[in-house]
């Protein structure tokens, strides 16, 4: 392992942690105002959590 | 029912795809201290092997023993060759079959000469190398699970055609299925047109998420970190979305209605290339996810074997128990996503027309 593929991977980590990490908060205040629309709130978090989980991933085999 | 009943033709289709994924390369084998050996155990784990070992000690007089059992090897040079992997012994020895040798080496079946030499430059291996059917662990655990899938699926669509409640497992399996129907394929497909995919919705789930339980399994299997694997089950998701498509969707890929023409030609490629990174993603979601769980979770047991005293090995012990948990989650969750995609995606390739 390089350097730089190191570096690259500590940035990949902190983009998507960021980006997931935005969705869940997100979820967590739209399942408060709508406790009811949870379910429907969770399906599509968990969508957009694992699309860009696999661009993180994509990302970390490249560096 | 029938959906029940086309499972099977399904899960014999995963048989036999997953059936020519080959054994990837091997690390180094040198001994060292305790941390090239944790090292070394991790990295073996992640490997497919061809045969079944459970575990493995140094007897007293030196000598490495296994506990386990042998799988058939399968090699295609120059003619079909069928040999139980004991002849291998580990790469110990060299196996002679028909006037051939083989001998195993970091993890690849190479052909040798009689007293088994492997010729190496800058540390590629010169040697030939038959073309590698054989049932690896792998292999033989997807048979084992396609088989477990198989009778508990057709006892449980019997029950169902006399008309009486299913028993024991099939209780808890009920409201799985149902839940994928209700809440998976009809809210991604459609009510229409959902029962075309229920089959491969259900047989795909099940299969993933019993593969990743039995990773967490003492017994050292995994298959869903093998890529060749999860290379398989997104092809199959792929090709479903290709040739289950209807004009609609190729219509929004290379003729993306409501936009001016440049941007017509403009987003053709991409969308193109679209088709190809959706099942990329499932497949490198699938087998990132499962890895990274099991090369955290074993390097966590082996902390347990540097710290050496009581505090250390008991705090690893209580995180490898949560984390632990943590993978029984991920092992649902991996599964749920991978069928979740799939339904979305199946739901772009059937969506009718509807006006912009």
């Amino acid at each position: 392992m390089t350097i730089p593929s190191i570096v690259g991977a500590g940035l990949i980590v902190i983009g998507a942690g960021l980006g997931i990490g935005k969705i869940g908060g997100s979820a967590m205040d739209a399942i408060a105002r709508q406790p009811e629309a949870s379910g429907k709130i969770q399906t599509a978090m968990l969508i957009a959590a694992a699309l860009i989980e696999g661009i993180g991933f994509a990302a970390l085999f490249a560096a | 029912m029938r959906n029940i009943i086309s499972i099977k033709t399904i899960c014999l289709l995963f048989l036999f795809v997953t059936t020519f994924s080959f054994a990837t390369d091997g690390g180094g084998s040198e001994k060292g201290d305790i941390k090239t050996e944790i090292k070394e155990y991790i990295n073996h784990h992640l490997l497919d092997s061809h045969d079944f070992s459970l575990y493995s000690y140094t007897a007293d007089n030196g000598e490495h023993k296994y506990v386990g059992f042998p799988l058939p090897v399968i090699l295609w040079d120059n003619g079909l060759k069928v040999f139980s992997s004991s002849k291998l012994n580990h790469g110990e020895t060299v196996a002679e079959v028909d006037g051939n040798y083989y001998k195993y080496y970091h993890n690849k079946i190479y052909k040798t000469d009689a007293s088994g030499t492997i010729n190496e430059v800058d540390h590629h291996v010169t040697n030939a190398k038959p073309i590698d059917f054989s049932i690896t662990k792998n292999v033989f655990t997807i048979f084992v699970v396609g088989l477990l899938m198989f009778f508990v699926f057709s006892r449980m669509a019997k029950k169902y055609k006399t008309g009486s409640m299913p028993k024991g497992v099939g209780r808890i399996l009920e409201p799985i299925v149902l839940y994928i129907r209700d809440d998976i394929a009809i809210p991604n497909i459609g009510k229409k047109k959902y029962k075309r995919y229920m089959p491969y919705l259900l047989t795909v789930f099940f299969f993933i998420w019993i593969i990743n339980l039995l990773g967490l399994t003492p017994l050292g299997i995994n298959v869903t970190n093998n890529i060749a694997v999860t290379l398989a089950l997104a092809l199959i998701t792929y090709l479903f979305t290709t040739f289950t498509a209807n004009k609609n969707y190729w219509g929004h890929i290379f003729w993306m209605p409501g936009v001016p023409v440049p941007m017509k030609i403009i987003l053709a490629p991409i969308e193109l290339l679209g088709t190809i990174i959706k099942p990329f993603s499932l497949l490198i979601r699938l087998y990132a996810n499962i890895t990274a769980g099991h090369i955290v979770l074993m390097s966590i047991i082996g902390l347990m074997f540097i710290f050496k005293n009581w505090l250390g090995s008991s705090l690893s012990f209580g995180l490898a128990f949560a984390l632990s948990l943590l993978e029984l989650l991920v092992a649902a969750l991996q599964a749920y996503i991978f069928t979740m995609l799939s339904a979305l995606y199946f739901g772009s390739a059937v969506e009718e027309h509807h006006d912009h």
